[in-house]
């Protein structure tokens, strides 16, 4: 596991979620872009818009399936990768870095507390 | 599960393993958009050894073959070549779709695809026990396909010559074909293990890329080939399936499995068609197909690494026009039908 794996929290659904200053940047993990494979298509939320906790608010599609990506917090989606769109392999090749999906303000900051940490959500993954 | 015999040779080579109709399988070896290039535009090297191969004996080879397929046989008229075919059941559906070989000699082989294999060797046993013929599964038979445009120079030193489309070379007990299902040039291997495992070997350390079974979805997809159990089964004709071309009635006395049931289905309202779309998304199999005056459903659907857009087979009626819809993630999204051949179609 890398360090910056290390300090990131996860849903069972496979996001991630990293605390910058307030600000939470999700995306999806390493396990799960293996699992879909080669990405070829996103769908991200509008800017402003408001989510709530484990909304479906992006698509991930790769040439074997389609699959929603939640949000892990309540909150406004203040960024989005726009690189996504035309290169979406980003998240194969750097899914804790390049590839992340969209940022989130939350409301609540302790909704981070509810999500795994990553030795969790490992031993999960390799179930 | 079961493995082929290049199990650990795919785990080496960093295969993602999925099961496949119960065979742990390569789905991919990192990306399958690189490997499909690779195939389109290079060479790649496939282990489908869990196909089933079957070998004929006895003197009536042809007789059988001329009854058991829709397909006749006796148009490759004594020459080292291979013929496709569906196998039909009486109502004329589809069991399974195949390839016979000509191995020289009055003997032929059939190779059929592997989640049939139990169900094949019973028909086959069944329908050849008449014509006083053996039928033998190999089920421990290497079967591997070079395919890409630069096979040849990879396969050159074990044929004679550069053997065209459908050849079949066969000697020492290893057959090559020019046979495959990507829509490329190549070639397809089936010898014994041990004779398997040095080509393997020799493909991979001269940088052949091995290619995964998601790769091999997308190349038969964009070539236009149908996959059995999802574009055709046994509640569909050749006809509603695309290949009406395999069923051969010129020999008026020839008698063949579902031929009088074809007889009465060859006005077939359904057809399988190709169709793309420019919109972002991918249609998979199960969507339903609109078109004006009715619908029909997607059997397979991708995103086509060649053409980077999205293409798929749907079974729609004969007179579907040029243009339909779907809903895709609720939102509608149109359509263009065409040649299910998206290496013509689309280029």
């Amino acid at each position: 596991m890398s360090d910056n794996e290390k300090n990131l929290k996860f849903l069972d659904s496979h996001e991630w979620a990293r605390d910058d200053d307030g600000v939470v940047t999700v995306g999806i993990s390493n396990h799960a872009q293996e699992l879909l494979g080669d990405i070829v298509y996103v769908e991200l939320p509008q800017i402003g818009s408001s989510v709530s906790q484990k909304d479906g608010v992006a698509i991930v599609e790769s040439v074997k399936a389609a699959s929603d990506v939640y949000s892990p917090l309540t909150g406004e989606i203040v960024e989005i990768n726009e690189k996504l769109s035309d290169n979406p392999e980003i998240i194969n090749s750097s899914p804790y870095e390049d590839g992340w999906f969209f940022k989130v303000k939350p409301q609540n900051i302790n909704e981070l507390d509810e999500m795994l940490d990553s030795d969790a959500y490992k031993k999960l993954s390799e179930e | 599960m079961k493995a082929t015999y290049l199990n650990s040779k795919h785990k080496d080579l960093g295969g993602f393993m999925v099961d496949f109709s119960g065979w742990e399988m390569p789905l991919h070896y990192g990306s399958q958009l690189n490997e499909h290039n690779e195939v389109r535009t290079n060479v790649g090297i496939f282990d489908v050894s869990h196909m089933a191969v079957f070998d004929l004996d006895g003197k009536k080879q042809e007789d059988f073959l001329r009854f058991l397929l829709p397909n006749d046989i006796k148009k490759i008229n004594g020459q080292n070549k291979a013929m496709y075919s569906p196998m039909l059941n009486h109502e004329g559906g589809i069991l399974d779709d195949l390839i016979v070989y000509y191995l020289g000699n009055k003997s032929f082989r059939i190779v059929s695809n592997c989640a049939t294999r139990e169900k094949n060797l019973s028909w086959l046993s069944k329908i050849a026990e008449p014509f006083d013929v053996g039928v033998d599964f190999k089920s421990d038979y290497s079967i591997l396909a070079l395919q890409g445009p630069n096979s040849y120079k990879f396969i050159k030193s074990h044929i004679e010559k550069d053997i065209s489309k459908f050849s079949v070379h066969n000697t020492d007990d290893v057959m090559i074909a020019s046979t495959g299902y990507t829509g490329e040039l190549g070639y397809e291997i089936i010898c014994d293990q041990e004779k398997g495992i040095k080509f393997w070997n020799e493909f991979i350390s001269n940088d052949v890329q091995p290619i995964g079974l998601a790769a091999r979805d997308t190349l038969r997809l964009e070539a236009g080939l149908n996959l059995y159990g999802t574009d055709m089964d046994e509640t569909n004709t050749p006809y509603d399936s695309n290949i009406g071309w395999t069923i051969d009635f010129n020999d008026k006395d020839r008698d063949f499995i579902g031929k009088n049931a074809l007889e009465e289905k060859k006005d077939s309202k359904k057809i399988l068609k190709g169709f793309y779309t420019e919109e972002r998304g991918v249609l998979r199999g199960g969507a339903e197909v609109i078109f004006e005056g009715g619908s029909g459903v997607v059997t397979s659907g991708t995103w086509s690494p060649t053409f980077k857009k999205n293409i798929g087979f749907c079974r729609v009626d004969k007179n579907c026009g040029e243009i339909g819809s779907a809903v895709l993630r609720d939102k509608k999204i149109t359509l263009k039908f065409s040649n299910t051949n998206f290496l013509e179609s689309l280029k």
